[in-house]
């Protein structure tokens, strides 16, 4: 902790008219020297896994204030929590596996959005400030726990066969294209399914974070003679980013959860 | 280690590293758990609670509007009865005071008609009482100024023979053939 570049990712003594280039963000920007245990081995610990645990730590302890001893009259608190819960129950699950379906899945889907939704909102939180989702790890585990229960959902439902047609998209009346269908539906669910649905979260909370982090930087590195003009306007730039990521997140998080349920409601339709 | 070195060592960033999963997949479990295991059936409780709290009310309000109406239609029966009765005796009571009328007026015409009657009848008697005085005046003025004439007292004679009272007798029949 002693090295500043460990905390702030560039160099802080640097600006522009002093002889040293843009320090400006990349790949380094999303890698953490460990607070503990070797980066080189598999046992170590760092600040986006701090993040992770942490954040769960808050949405536990969110609900546990709000949902523990609840009350039929709400309180404040409450009153949110139970607006959230209902936003991901009705505007999500119900909406898109209906309520006999998708009661099941309710559980998992309110732990999703809010799991995802706090890892992104990291971004902009002071001190942590890293979306730990834009770390591909996160996403990636979300997304494979989301493909494995639509998986067996799909085999669960129709049987071995009946499953395989689900995911390859079997449908007689399509003829001779069908063997073509059968590859392309088969290689878009099964395989890039899974990758875009992780990729997707990851790349958008990673461009976020790089672009909160190119104005950031140049907001510091022009700070010097005429470039105070201009770090004025980057400085803007982060102001305005911030807000929109905070949009972002809401809405990545949304989506990551919708593509969950519109994967199971594929899984659990019937296929002619 | 610098930052950047460890960059160029990890190339891609699509590859997760095993520990990150680990960590990913625990603080999931963590949230999933206590969600799914408590905290939602918690709160399902409640809001099931609620809603047949709800519920119940509008039962309560469904039941005591029902029974308003009830109460209603009652007072409404109870009024068409009381308007009815009303009607009823107003009729009675007209009915009977016709026949009252009708009674008192058939009272006075008998009553009127008794009193035209002894009117008459007294008329007569009274009329008969002064034609009999009459005669008997009128018979005797004849017979004394018919005595004084002759000179001499035809009283007993002419009251015996009964000449005046049948001269009287068609001066009256005359009279009443005049009439």
């Amino acid at each position: 902790m002693s090295d500043p570049t460990q905390v702030l990712a560039f160099e802080t003594d640097c600006h522009i008219f002093d002889g040293c280039g843009f320090p400006g963000p990349g790949l380094h920007s999303f890698l953490f020297e460990p607070l503990w245990g070797d980066p080189e081995g598999n046992a170590y610990f760092n600040k986006p896994m701090l993040l992770a645990l942490l954040g769960s730590l808050v949405i536990v302890g969110f609900f546990w204030a709000a949902f523990r001893k609840p009350k039929v009259v709400p309180g404040k608190l409450q009153m949110v929590a139970e607006a959230g819960y209902d936003f991901v129950r009705r505007g999500i699950v119900y909406e898109t596996l209906g309520k006999k379906e998708g009661e099941k899945y309710v559980p998992f889907m309110v732990a999703l959005f809010f799991f995802v939704w706090m890892l992104n909102l990291w971004s902009i939180i002071p001190v942590a400030q890293f979306p730990v989702t834009s770390i591909i790890a996160y996403p990636a585990i979300l997304a494979a726990i989301v493909y494995l229960t639509w998986m067996s959902v799909t085999f669960k439902r129709h049987g071995l066969v009946g499953g395989f047609k689900n995911i390859t998209g079997y449908d007689k009346s399509l003829g001779a294209i069908l063997p073509m269908v059968m590859v392309i539906e088969f290689f878009s669910n099964v395989i890039v399914r899974p990758f875009t649905h992780a990729v997707r979260l990851f790349a958008n909370m990673f461009a976020g974070h790089t672009l909160l982090l190119l104005f950031t930087i140049a907001s510091w590195y022009l700070l010097n003679g005429i470039g105070i003009a201009y770090a004025g306007v980057s400085f803007v730039m982060v102001i305005v980013m911030t807000a929109f990521e905070l949009f972002i997140q809401a809405v990545q998080a949304y989506v990551f959860v919708l593509l969950a349920c519109s994967f199971i409601q594929g899984a659990l339709a019937e296929h002619h | 280690m610098n930052l950047l070195v460890l960059a160029a060592e990890r190339e891609n960033p699509l590859i997760p590293p095993i520990p990150e999963l680990v960590i990913g997949l625990i603080a999931f479990v963590i949230v999933f758990g206590f969600l799914a295991k408590k905290l939602l059936p918690n709160i399902n409780k409640v809001l099931d609670e609620r809603r047949e709290a709800i519920e119940g009310g509008i039962e309560k309000a469904e039941a005591a509007q029902t029974e308003a109406q009830s109460v209603l239609e009652q007072y409404k029966a109870q009024l068409a009865e009381a308007r009815h009765e009303a009607a009823r005796l107003r009729q009675e009571a007209l009915e009977q005071g016709t026949a009252l009328k009708e009674e008192l007026r058939a009272e006075g015409q008998r009553q009127r008609e008794e009193i035209i009657a002894a009117g008459h009848a007294q008329i007569e008697a009274d009329r008969k009482a002064a034609s009999q005085a009459l005669r008997q005046d009128v018979g005797k003025l004849a017979t004394d100024l018919a005595g004084k004439l002759v000179g001499e007292s035809l009283e007993d004679h002419a009251r015996q023979s009964r000449t005046i009272d049948r001269f009287l007798d068609e001066l009256e029949a005359k009279a009443e053939a005049a009439r």
